[in-house]
């Protein structure tokens, strides 16, 4: 169900555990002039996020690259935050990287992304939460919907693994909690606004 | 609660101009999101109520000061991280620093020591170690004094021999430490030709020439502004023709000091200072 939301002027996607098959499914439903960039944290034990970003471009309309630091993201893109570092958002949009400790094991963290994408984009931003064997996006996701940002979390019962989506159900809670076909269209939805 | 965000962002400010007026450190070119992150990280460290009462306490207790600056750098690295960087180091860097009698070598921001000790392992296992001179800087105290005893945690080893094998090392890690219970301590004939210095990027000036230069996931803690200042700093520290590598991910093209150098393998950020300007 979609309901009218608010406006937003980015996406970000967090997950782990089945996030490449995940995200197939996402990107499948991005509309091809999506008017906002959708940022992804997927945790691979990959080292090189180039393949990642080549094996997830036959699902989708949209250019998938690794993230670059100091560059804008476009709308229409999605970016992949690079193997090894913390992704953030600068207040003017821009790509940082850090290579601050892991969080929650986790570098690139979910968690890290939200937050600074949430103090960026405030209530025009889109958190997405979809299949993952940890906790990692659940308290950025509570920072998302306390700036007034819109909150989406995959459905656990329809997730590979299901923790990570009922972590944030439970830590954050969701606006919207979707199995992955819905994704794509709410995304091309709130961006419409 | 959207207006708190604010309020943090006006306190980093001041926090940032405290930092600058009462103990001479400027952070005010520093990426702005991943310093607002560390400097939430002191608060919680030090149990501080919000950046606002950190920003009176390092005002009054100049025994803050050392563990504020520790916080405020990069503690994170591993021994040969990013093991194509050292691979194209050797192959491609070492042979032509051969050809100098002696070889400047400068680290910035060495951190706890991870890549200075790979680095005298790679010239070790060129046969160049003996013509070296390197200086391992760092603007924290904390780290430098980790960087000179230069022990890691034991449970590292098995990863940073990985990563060795990886980069083209001839022997085997462990043939440059002693393990014991839980750390290794690595040879004190690895650190003869190591100088360790404290040096702030930020302000403090040319102290060598220099042949190679390291400065890696270091500059992604800057803005343009200071990237391209510490570039610059680095092209006049660089005899004409010397090297420059730096972190894999960072991106030059905000920096016109970019223009003076010239990418031997840009893959790996491995970069020469262009001999004519």
């Amino acid at each position: 169900m979609i309901r009218a939301g608010r406006a937003i002027d980015a996406a970000v996607i967090g997950t782990s555990a089945g996030g490449l098959q995940a995200l197939h499914i996402v990107l499948r439903g991005l509309a091809w002039d999506l008017r906002v960039p959708v940022i992804v944290v997927c945790h691979t034990g990959s080292t090189d996020m180039n393949t990642f970003c080549e094996l997830l471009e036959p699902s989708s309309r949209l250019p998938v690259l690794e993230a670059c630091e100091r560059m804008q993201p476009q709308p229409g893109c999605v970016y992949v935050a690079p193997s090894g570092y913390h992704l953030l958002i600068e207040a003017n949009a821009r790509f940082s990287l850090s290579i601050d400790e892991k969080v929650r094991f986790s570098r690139p963290s979910i968690d890290v992304l939200f937050e600074s994408a949430a103090q960026c984009w405030k209530n025009r931003l889109a958190a997405v939460v979809l299949t993952g064997a940890n906790q990692d996006g659940a308290s950025g996701l509570r920072l998302v919907r306390v700036l007034g940002g819109v909150a989406v979390v995959q459905d656990p019962a329809t997730a590979e693994a299901p923790a990570m989506p009922t972590a944030a159900l439970e830590i954050a809670g969701a606006d919207y909690c979707t199995p992955l076909s819905e994704i794509g269209p709410l995304i091309n939805q709130l961006s419409l606004q | 609660m959207g207006l708190r965000a604010d309020i943090e962002d006006i306190e980093l400010d001041l926090f940032v101009r405290a930092m600058r007026m009462r103990h001479g450190y400027d952070f005010g070119d520093y990426a702005p999101a991943s310093l607002k992150r560390r400097v939430t990280g002191l608060v919680h460290s030090t149990g501080a109520a919000h950046i606002g009462e950190l920003t009176s306490r390092i005002l009054r207790d100049d025994n803050l000061l050392t563990e504020i600056v520790a916080g405020l750098s990069v503690p994170v690295s591993e021994m040969f991280r990013d093991p194509y960087v050292f691979r194209s180091l050797r192959d491609d860097v070492l042979p032509v620093l051969a050809s100098y009698p002696v070889i400047n070598i400068w680290q910035a921001g060495c951190a706890f020591g991870q890549e200075v000790y790979s680095l005298a392992i790679l010239l070790e296992e060129a046969g160049l170690y003996d013509r070296v001179q390197i200086y391992a800087t760092d603007i924290s105290d904390v780290a430098l004094s980790r960087a000179q005893e230069g022990i890691f945690p034991v449970r590292d080893a098995r990863a940073y021999s990985e990563n060795y094998i990886a980069a083209g090392g001839k022997a085997s890690l462990a043939d440059y430490y002693h393990a014991r219970y839980e750390h290794m301590k690595f040879d004190e004939k690895l650190k003869s030709r190591l100088t360790f210095a404290n040096h702030n990027l930020v302000c403090d000036g040319v102290f060598c020439e220099a042949h190679l230069i390291l400065c890696r996931n270091v500059l992604i803690y800057f803005n343009d502004e200071l990237q391209d200042r510490v570039l610059r700093l680095f092209r006049e520290s660089l005899v004409r023709g010397g090297f420059l590598c730096l972190g894999s991910r960072e991106n030059l093209q905000f920096a016109s000091s970019a223009r003076d150098f010239m990418a031997v393998n840009a893959r790996a950020r491995i970069y020469r200072r262009k001999k004519s300007e």
